[in-house]
């Protein structure tokens, strides 16, 4: 019994530390630290900067170029670039597609895809989420039709998250409609510049940057050397897709980082004339939730600890979605009442990339109130994403017998 | 990075399960509640065979030198038996303080009769006065020539009437809060002056209130210096914490399992009541406290021994309010999923219930630990 990483691992760690010291932008860390988001020229920036470092590949192994870690030095990475304030890598390429590549493409596909997805050249996103199939994902009807060398894809999907960015879509389409449910899906690769497909954006209650979209897939050829894997056989990778992330869907890095914040924000607002954080209730409630990310890290590590061995998996990444969801809301709301009635006014040009507050005027209210709200109502994504976190309780009930 | 029991460990933990399974069965557990002496002088035999009492006395005085990691597999495998007998009374925390003084004559001599398991002792700490503060003693301790003279008022002493000698704290100097000026004494439970009121606690353990109306001990039965005793008395309460969270999650586990196997032979509309997704739920959110709880029960047993003792009680103190939290919803859902039959005395779910109520206010309840934790945490920001 032993909590702490090992030699190996925290000489590991110190390299992920100096290397963040050394190579993360400032201007796109205190972005980030400061709880602005990313532009997308930040996003592919640091991705670059880690390709050309031979990191961008966390969760890939060397052959196709990538680090080779093992699951603890990938959450070591991913937990220390977060605190340090690294913008998140867009996962729809890089963690996504790729390892489904790996497994599942053919040895073309591998060649032509994944080294542009490597050196973040091609934005990829993700076409799976349909007006009619969200937690039911296996109920999706958009359409692909065998003509010849080409599917015929038609269809609508939603929820495409920095779609308008991207020059390709990993796609879940109905192949046999006459199978059962998840036997006639196959997982098709397109190309966001082939004629009929459409995006359009989604307004969110945040009011922020434009975030999610909807896809129309109107007769869109797809080449056939396209499909991944068997035809009818989409649902198995897609599958295999959902079980990658187990080790850091907790987002340990993201919520210190977060907390953090919380805790400079508190330490900043005055409230009866002490700091807020002083504030015995108010301290007691960050103390909760500090406590229970703890918890959360330790949950963590233990499942990391069992990567790689022959266990069958248990309700472990359910619980780590859920706990840590909860406890990014939790902050978030915190964060919110932290602001005062300085949370009321909206300031939607605070969540944009290089926001200064007017020029030559007192600002309105103090730096961090301007996104609190908005990240309040943002974050509550993080329950229904992923597997709403009521999917995500029936998972942790079956694997608990039920 | 190492979640798992060591093979001794494991081996402990294991031999404790076994034992406790066989000698100590929910009907044996039943028949030494309602026994008048409400705990089994046989079974601390066996458990003192298997090592249970040796396991924190060093080595030097017969014991087998264990610390955290052990007491916690200890408390893993015996946990769910609910045994009564005085393991964390005696051979966690009584030994854990004692430990600390073995150059003392007294102390060193009793620690060799608690590894046989010849001898128990209870630490008499808490007032009715103190609620969960460590440092609030009123309990007066004077100095009469060659002997100390105690005056006070100990409140529920696990196990005090079973004990051969109890470990009181009283004040040589200070008042009550002040953290110096604590000191300890070991009294033979039959010193004139000793008066116990006993009664049973909501999980069917023995206690007692423990009166001390003038009792004299020899000087030679004062542990260590005189007024330094709260840095050892807490190293001792955070050990017990410690086990107190093993054995916690240990029968929140036992919860959980015999909850799902409720749920899926119990019949309603036709059907296992295990099929309702709002009971499905319920045991999702038991699970994650479950599993929370666990780590925090590693966490606690690991920095037992930090080089630091502001992290020690930090990381105990965050233990203890993620379990108390774990083991009121753990417990209550548990009751509440078994319908009326959680209610009864016949099923072992009220008493595990019981069990976690009771550890849930042991040692300081979940809001004591929470304040602890800001004020400590807050300290350390600001040095």
């Amino acid at each position: 019994m032993n909590l702490e990483f090992t030699a190996e691992e925290r000489v590991f760690r110190d390299e992920v530390r100096a290397f963040l010291r050394e190579h993360l932008p400032a201007d796109i860390r205190d972005k980030v630290l400061d709880g602005r988001e990313a532009s997308r020229d930040d996003y592919l920036g640091w991705q670059r900067r880690l390709y050309e470092h031979g990191w961008a590949g966390v969760n890939w192994p060397k052959q196709f170029g990538g680090t080779g870690w093992n699951a603890v030095q990938q959450y070591i990475f991913e937990e220390e670039s977060a605190e340090a304030g690294a913008p998140r890598l867009i996962p729809f390429g890089l963690k996504m597609v790729a390892p489904v590549l790996m497994a599942f493409g053919t040895p073309a596909q591998q060649r032509r895809f994944l080294p542009s997805i490597l050196s973040s050249e091609a934005w990829w996103c993700q076409g799976y989420s349909e007006p009619g199939a969200g937690s039911d994902l296996a109920s999706l009807r958009t359409r692909a039709v065998r003509e010849g060398d080409h599917f015929i894809v038609n269809g609508q999907k939603t929820w495409n998250t920095l779609g308008h960015f991207a020059d390709w879509m990993f796609c879940l389409v109905r192949t046999d409609p006459q199978a059962k449910q998840q036997s006639g899906i196959s997982f098709l690769l397109i190309d966001m510049k082939s004629p009929g497909v459409s995006v359009r954006p989604i307004a969110l209650l945040d009011g922020g940057a434009r975030e999610v979209n909807d896809i129309f897939l109107e007769n869109v050829r797809v080449p056939v050397e396209n499909l991944v894997g068997d035809e009818n056989r989409g649902w198995t990778y897609a599958k295999f897709l959902l079980g990658h992330e187990r080790t850091t869907i907790a987002g340990i890095g993201t919520t210190k980082r977060e907390l953090a914040r919380l805790k400079r924000t508190a330490g900043q607002e005055r409230h009866d004339g002490r700091a807020l954080l002083d504030d015995p209730l108010f301290a007691a409630r960050v103390a909760r939730i500090e406590i229970d990310l703890m918890a959360l890290e330790i949950t963590n590590l233990r499942v990391l600890s069992t990567e790689g061995a022959s266990r069958a998996p248990g309700p472990e990444a359910s619980i780590l979605k859920i706990k840590g969801t909860e406890l990014q809301q939790a902050i978030s709301e915190l964060m919110m009442h932290a602001a005062g009635t300085y949370a009321l006014p909206l300031r939607l040009e605070a969540m944009d990339a290089g926001w200064q507050s007017d020029p030559g005027l007192p600002p309105v209210g103090p730096r961090y109130a301007a996104t609190a709200t908005a990240a309040y109502l943002n974050q509550r994504k993080l329950s229904i994403f992923g597997g709403t976190n009521e999917i995500q309780k029936n998972i942790v009930a079956k694997m608990m017998g039920l | 990075m190492d979640f798992e029991f060591s093979d001794e460990q494991r081996q402990l933990r294991e031999v404790v399960e076994g034992f406790a399974a066989k000698e100590y069965g929910f009907d044996h557990l039943r028949a030494v509640k309602r026994s008048g002496a409400g705990w089994d002088p046989a079974v601390w035999r066996g458990l003192a065979d298997l090592g249970v009492a040796a396991l924190n006395v060093p080595v030097s005085l017969g014991g087998l030198g264990y610390g955290p990691a052990e007491t916690l597999a200890l408390m893993d495998g015996c946990g769910p038996s609910l045994l009564l007998e005085p393991i964390i009374t005696s051979a966690v925390v009584a030994t854990e303080l004692l430990r600390r003084y073995e150059g003392s004559a007294a102390a060193a001599q009793l620690l060799r009769g608690m590894a046989s398991g010849d001898r128990i002792a209870a630490l008499a700490h808490f007032e009715p006065g103190s609620r969960f503060e460590t440092s609030w003693v009123e309990t007066r301790a004077t100095s009469a020539g060659e002997e100390f003279r105690l005056d006070g008022h100990k409140a529920v002493v696990a196990h005090a009437g079973l004990a051969d000698v109890i470990i009181a704290s009283g004040r040589t100097a200070g008042e009550a809060g002040d953290g110096e000026g604590l000191s300890l004494f070991l009294v033979p439970r039959d010193t004139p002056g000793v008066k116990l009121t006993e009664y049973l606690t909501v999980d069917g353990q023995r206690a007692a209130d423990v009166h001390f109306e003038g009792a004299r001990v020899p000087r030679g039965n004062r542990l260590g210096g005189e007024g330094d005793a709260l840095p050892a008395i807490e190293a001792a309460l955070d050990l017990g914490l410690a086990a107190l969270c093993a054995e916690a999650v240990s029968i929140m586990q036992a919860l959980v399992r015999a909850t799902v196997e409720y749920l899926n032979t119990r019949q309603q509309f036709g059907q296992p009541i295990g099929r309702f997704q709002a009971l499905q739920h319920r045991v999702a959110d038991m699970t994650v406290h479950l599993e929370q709880a666990r780590s925090m029960s590693y966490l606690a047993a690991m920095r037992c021994n930090s080089p630091t003792v502001a992290e020690r009680r930090r990381a105990l103190s965050a233990a203890k309010v993620v379990i108390s939290e774990a083991a009121r919803f753990v417990g209550q859902q548990s009751v509440q999923l078994h319908g009326g039959m959680g209610m009864t005395d016949e099923l072992k779910v009220s008493h595990w219930f019981k069990r976690l109520t009771a550890i849930e206010i042991l040692f300081g309840d979940g809001d004591f630990h929470l304040q602890r934790y800001a004020a400590l945490t807050a300290a350390a920001s600001t040095v």
